[in-house]
């Protein structure tokens, strides 16, 4: 059964076409990595599968929701409560502490601030960073930053985390282990990960690949 | 790499001699390595004896034997099974991807999808090498690490071939 769905999706960047078709299926806790050439359209679909941006034609389903017919503040509620975001750069907040950027999530859906920062520091500590939980963000390493950015993904709960290059920034040694990390608490929680990458040693860590290519999605298991 | 499935997809262009086959193998696939003519004659006579290609009659002509061998049915069908067959994932496979993709291209076949159904054997191996990693010790981890770092270098050539395709494909067919 499908969680996200995204049919005949297309996108323009004023003359240049980014998405020309695109269809992909994301079903409940599986790992799937995007894959494909730089400028192919992998992180446009990544933005409109997450509606961080709508396509300018096509449908995106997350279970009984279409996110392309909803208003903005109604996608953005959709994002803080059932999506996780990991970016190339963790874009923390570089004023917080790494504690209080894990626990931003959760205050902003209103949870005292306690008991925010108690699930922060349990997700710091799974992701053995927790050492770091009062560090700002500007006083980690790279491979410790991109693991608070999971944590700060995580800690809200989400059906789907997305991705977009996590690894890209770092060495191979931290690469492994934000992906083992990522890949292995996303699976104790059910969540499934839509992964772009261009690193077939970080898109080893999914369950399937889909390739984009010239802003086509060629999903082999649902092309069947 | 299969000398007799690239003679096959040679010949898909129409009947030819031994000479002009070791030619054309030569100049597209043996830069390093060019076939012996005994290989190409034993190899020619093995897929005759299996019905993968038929005589074609005698060229007149002075040298070498110049007896024409033809593709029959079953030796295309043969091309085609290899050619959508994706190798076992191991390093140092670029000689026999490269020949496919050309014989592909050659053939009017999609070589996008010889790329991709071996893309999706490379990764299928690199996910079997990244379990063990999560569960082995240091010693296994450096073992798969040799092999991952050497099947991700054919991945990326597979990415780079696949990006260069049409330029390929004008070059080749020529």
């Amino acid at each position: 059964m499908s969680l996200v769905k995204a049919e005949g999706l297309f996108k323009s960047f004023g003359k240049t076409r980014a998405l020309d078709g695109a269809d992909i299926t994301i079903r409940a806790g599986e790992v799937v990595a995007i894959m494909g050439p730089s400028g192919s359209g992998k992180s446009t679909l990544l933005h409109c599968l997450a509606g961080i941006m709508p396509p300018d034609k096509g449908t995106v389903m997350y279970r009984d929701q279409d996110l392309t017919a909803m208003g903005d503040s109604a996608r953005s509620e959709l994002r803080r409560t059932e999506f996780g975001f990991v970016f190339q750069f963790g874009q923390l907040v570089p004023e917080l502490t790494c504690v209080e950027n894990v626990a931003l999530p959760l205050r902003l859906s209103g949870v005292k601030r306690k008991q925010a920062e108690r699930a922060a520091l349990d997700w710091l500590a799974k992701l053995e960073v927790d050492t770091v939980a009062d560090q700002r963000p500007g006083e980690t390493s790279g491979g410790q930053g991109q693991r608070v950015a999971i944590a700060r993904a995580l800690v809200t709960g989400p059906k789907v985390i997305f991705a977009d290059e996590p690894t890209g920034a770092l060495d191979s040694l931290n690469g492994e282990r934000v992906m083992h990390l990522l890949t292995t608490a996303a699976r104790d929680t059910g969540a499934a990960v839509v992964l772009v990458t261009h690193e077939a040693r970080v898109a080893a860590y999914s369950d399937r690949e889909v390739v984009v290519r010239d802003g086509r999605a060629r999903d082999v298991e649902f092309a069947r | 790499m299969s000398i007799g499935h690239a003679l096959l997809g040679l010949l898909e262009g129409g009947p030819r001699h031994g000479y002009d086959l070791k030619r054309a193998y030569d100049e597209r696939f043996g830069q390093d390595r060019p076939l012996h003519y005994g290989q190409v004659y034993s190899t020619l006579s093995r897929l005759l004896k299996n019905g993968l290609v038929t005589d074609a009659g005698v060229e007149a002509g002075d040298g070498p034997e110049r007896k024409r061998y033809a593709i029959t049915d079953a030796g295309v069908t043969d091309v085609e099974r290899w050619l959508s067959t994706p190798e076992k994932p191991e390093p140092y496979l670029q000689n026999t991807l490269y020949s496919k993709v050309v014989l592909a291209l050659l053939s009017g076949r999609g070589a996008t999808e010889v790329l991709d159904a071996q893309r999706s054997a490379h990764l299928t191996a690199m996910r079997e090498l990244t379990r063990r990693k999560a569960d082995g010790d240091l010693a296994d981890q450096l073992i798969c690490d040799f092999a991952l770092f050497h099947l991700e270098a054919d991945l990326r050539w597979l990415e780079l071939t696949a990006a260069r395709i049409d330029q390929l494909a004008a070059e080749v067919t020529r």
